[in-house]
């Protein structure tokens, strides 16, 4: 078996079906050392991995925190709002300032689309994408696909339907590679001022939720932030809601064992109605652990190797 | 005193006078003397240029020099230089200076400082509105004595429909044309690049190519109803050359330019180039479809004029990310090779079209002395060797700009020497 | 040695380890991936047979443990580490195909460590073929080989390969050639 053959994790959509595949098959490998009294491994001992958060993230960025440190890796976390960034320091002068402390990996979460490609040009460390402007979010589509493979033993042949902001949502596009590379087939459903333009190249656009959620393995719901109101997309929230909005009634057009899947954090009465966030489909516990699963596995095959790494 | 300069044993291609054979031109005191066939030197220097092309040297229509106020970015001494070494031997500046050329002493302080500093001509282009704001009309009149050629509020659209109209009215009195930016202000409201599936994919926000063509056919129909004369500049979309196709044959007063990187390239750059910024530029890199709609107007003579929109800026400025980027990159080393080696080599037009492209038309449409080699014209010469190879190196630029998509590129054929007011420049080494 | 060989060798580890360890209901056993844990097993299987306490079984995936003379990434994580019973205060035998090195055995001993507090930890391994770097040595060993550093000691078991044996071989050859089992053998007469 050959190491994982990428040297960063920029996106998705760069990687091979059989990439993904590698990625969550480690994860399940790993995922009994959370559960051992003492959480820790060596194997990643020594390496250090720097968390650079431009954008504000309890969730994600404890999740990368905790699968650094049970793999025994010196973590850093430096987010914005402590930081030299406040007083304008550049992206490029934050980075290569910690590059002098020679971390072997940068996770990076930033506001604007291709900063972590940006930083993969003018850094040695390996660079892991945390979330980038509304481009990917490669680790969060990675855990919703060991959820779903958990909970629906396969991946290939599922029906997905993906609901709300896809304009703006770089979970929506990280999850649309995803499970088109691995053989699901995908719905997207938007208002049409949130549908990117092309983006019905890539999967089946349509604009009624009854349609998109109509026998359904699993609906993924994106949450609506509050801008898109004022900044003309949509008219209210509460139409949003009654024409896109999840309630209990139109999941009852998907299959009986449909997963609801919703990155959180979530706008009750906006994107899905409470019976349905607090109901017995939502695997929202499951995203969290798989989530450092899914981290741990991507640190793993990343750094995990003799002196210098992959090649 | 100047010397005589003979010029001996060239292709000489001059589109104003359909000429396109092997003969030689004489300069002396600045302007050209005589061209034909095996003249007499008589005392003059002689240049050999056997196997090489002679031309009315070139003028880029469209540049921006940054001085006054930016020169960390480029100065008209560092701008001129590199517009020599790209075979130009004038330029037309756009006013979007700190402050905007909007008043004749800016006008006068810039040709004051191109006469001392200039390496090439410098063409100072007016402002449309005062600080190029877009609400009062600067004075034209002023601008025009001061030595402006045109106005232009470049780099920002002319928002309102009512100004860009007196605008056009008003520099009818001065026979100025009026050259237009042409972007809707609010369709491509923080867009980094053209709005289509690449931009989708990348995550990057876009603007429509709806947005240039909407305002173009608006100026064309301003132009129409006040008898002005418009430049499009930068033309980069298939539905904006159409409506300067039609507006032609209605006959608008209408003439358009579009630049090298919208000829060459298309939006799927940056997703090549894994979102570098030498592919942020406005108007951005359109589709496909709007490249070979812009090359079958460089063929069918709907576009006038090849511009380099040369807009450099300081690495700062460009190495960041890739939304924070400033928009620009430079042109003036790159453009004529690029015509060269990618449009006459090629055989999508012929070596004398080019020239009108550079040369012949931008001299035509803002009216300005040169685009000729007719005796009497200015002794401007832009000697091109067609067989030369190079490779496009940003660290060899005379341009304080390092910015530009085509670095790497291997380019055959190029300028090799450029002659202004008969006096050699430039030469390539 | 052959499949008759490596079932007698057995046997009688399981012996030795019974006439040391009288008191079954103390001892685990953990196997090493992959080998040692059908081996372990096995050897569950005769301890049982021969006292009627048959010993618990688990399996330890040392992959997230090893030092930096092997490459960590290019193996797969896929069966992982089983001890789903406490070692806290128990006898573990850790039991191993091949003792070469020691730098398996380190890692199994550092993760053992990590999983609880053993009152104490053995070692069993079907051959020992010397060539040690650290000093560890094993208290239950089948059989002893002398080897030369370049050879390779390829342990087959019905569980994972179809069929039982050991085989020394020279780097070169991977996979026994023709005839190699025969010659295998007669090399492995060699030793003791």
């Amino acid at each position: 078996m050959s190491a994982f053959p990428h040297r960063h994790l920029l996106g998705i959509e760069p990687l091979a079906p059989a990439d993904i595949q590698m990625v969550l098959d480690t994860a399940d490998g790993l995922k009994e050392v959370l559960d051992r009294p003492i959480k820790k491994v060596p194997v990643l001992r020594g390496k250090t991995v720097v968390n650079l958060f431009y954008e504000a993230s309890t969730r994600t960025r404890s999740s990368f925190e905790i699968a650094q440190k049970v793999l025994s890796a010196d973590s850093l976390s430096i987010s914005t709002a402590t930081s030299s960034v406040q007083k304008g320091e550049t992206l490029l002068d934050t980075a290569k300032n910690l590059e002098a402390m020679n971390p072997d990996m940068i996770v990076i979460r930033h506001a604007s689309s291709g900063a972590p490609h940006f930083l993969a040009r003018h850094c040695r460390s390996a660079i892991v994408n945390a979330g980038d402007g509304a481009h990917e979010h490669p680790t969060q589509a990675l855990l919703d696909a060991l959820t779903l493979r958990q909970r629906k033993g396969r991946l290939k042949g599922l029906r997905v339907a993906i609901v709300g902001d896809l304009l703006h949502s770089r979970v929506a596009r990280s999850n649309l590679w995803l499970l088109s590379k691995m053989g699901a087939s995908v719905v997207l459903c938007a208002p049409p001022t949130l549908v990117p333009p092309g983006i019905e190249r890539l999967a089946p656009v349509t604009w009624r939720i009854e349609e998109a959620v109509e026998g359904a393995d699993a609906i993924m719901v994106l949450r609506i932030q509050r801008e898109r109101m004022t900044g003309g997309y949509l008219p209210s929230p509460r139409e949003f809601f009654n024409l896109f909005g999840l309630t209990e009634e139109r999941v009852r057009r998907a299959k009986k064992d449909v997963l609801i899947l919703h990155p959180g954090p979530m706008n009750r009465g906006v994107e899905i109605a409470s019976e349905v966030a607090d109901g017995p489909y939502s695997v929202i516990l499951d995203q969290v652990t798989n989530g450092v699963a899914v981290r741990m596995a991507v640190l793993y095959l990343l750094l995990g190797g003799s002196a210098g790494g992959t090649s | 005193m100047t010397p005589r300069v003979l010029l001996k044993g060239g292709r000489v291609v001059d589109p104003s006078r359909k000429v396109d054979a092997r003969l030689d031109l004489m300069m002396a005191e600045g302007v050209v003397e005589e061209v034909g066939p095996r003249l007499a030197a008589r005392g003059a220097t002689v240049i050999d240029v056997k196997d090489l092309v002679v031309c009315p040297g070139f003028i880029d229509i469209h540049t921006h020099l940054r001085e006054p106020g930016r020169e960390d970015k480029e100065t008209i001494a560092t701008g001129t230089r590199a517009a020599a070494a790209g075979g130009f031997t004038a330029v037309c500046a756009m006013p979007n200076t700190e402050p905007v050329n909007d008043q004749a002493g800016i006008t006068r302080a810039i040709l004051e400082r191109a006469r001392v500093e200039g390496v090439v001509r410098v063409y100072p282009i007016g402002a449309i509105t005062r600080g190029s704001a877009g609400e009062e009309l600067a004075e034209y009149g002023d601008l025009k004595e001061a030595g402006c050629v045109a106005v232009s509020d470049d780099g920002r659209p002319v928002a309102s429909a009512r100004v860009m109209r007196r605008a056009l009215e008003y520099a009818r009195a001065f026979g100025l044309v009026v050259i237009d930016h042409c972007e809707e202000p609010t369709l491509g409201a923080g867009a980094t690049m053209n709005e289509g599936p690449v931009s989708t994919l990348l995550g990057l926000r876009g603007a429509p190519a709806v947005g240039e063509a909407v305002v173009v056919e608006r100026d064309i129909q301003l132009a129409e109803l006040t008898q002005g004369r418009v430049h499009i500049a930068h033309l980069s979309a298939a539905a904006s050359l159409e409506a300067v196709r039609r507006g032609k044959a209605r006959g608008v007063s209408v003439t358009a330019e579009v630049t090298p990187h919208h000829l060459f390239l298309t939006d799927q750059a940056v997703k090549d180039t894994e979102y570098d910024t030498s592919t942020k530029m406005n108007p951005p890199l359109r589709a496909e479809a709007d490249r070979r709609a812009l090359l079958e107007g460089l063929k069918d003579g709907t576009i006038d004029c090849i511009a380099t929109d040369h807009a450099p800026h300081t690495v700062d400025d460009k190495k960041v990310e890739f939304d924070q980027a400033a928009f620009g990159v430079v042109g003036l080393e790159t453009a004529v090779a690029l015509g060269l080696d990618r449009l006459v080599a090629t055989e999508l037009i012929d070596l004398p079209r080019l020239v009108a492209l550079f040369s012949t038309n931008p001299a035509r449409v803002l009216g300005l002395p040169g685009g000729s080699l007719a005796p009497g014209s200015p002794a401007d010469v832009t000697v091109l060797d067609l067989k030369r190879k190079r490779q496009v190196d940003p660290a060899r630029f005379e341009s304080k700009g390092r910015s530009t998509p085509f670095a790497g590129w291997i380019l055959r054929g190029g300028p090799v020497m450029t002659i202004v007011a008969g006096k050699v420049m430039w030469r390539e080494r | 040695m052959d499949a008759g060989r490596v079932a007698r060798t057995l046997a009688r580890m399981a012996h030795e380890i019974l006439e040391r360890r009288p008191d079954m209901r103390g001892v685990v056993l953990v196997g090493v991936r992959s080998r040692g844990v059908p081996l372990a097993r096995r050897l569950a299987g005769l301890l049982r047979e021969a006292s009627g306490v048959e010993p618990a079984v688990g399996a330890l995936d040392i992959t997230l443990y090893r030092d930096d003379f092997t490459v960590i990434a290019s193996q797969p994580i896929t069966k992982g580490t089983e001890i789903p019973f406490s070692i806290d205060g128990r006898t573990v035998i850790v039991v191993d195909d091949v003792l070469f090195t020691g730098r398996t055995v380190r890692a199994a001993l550092d993760q053992l460590i990590d999983f609880g507090r053993p009152a104490r930890i053995e070692l069993a391994v079907l051959v020992d073929r010397g060539h040690r770097e650290l000093p560890i040595r094993a208290d239950y060993v089948g059989r002893s080989l002398a080897t030369a550093r370049q050879e390779i000691v390829q342990v087959l078991l019905k569980e994972e390969d179809g069929r039982d044996g050991v085989l020394l071989l020279e780097r070169r050859a991977r996979r026994a050639r023709r005839g190699g089992a025969a010659r295998g053998r007669a090399l492995a007469r060699r030793g003791k």
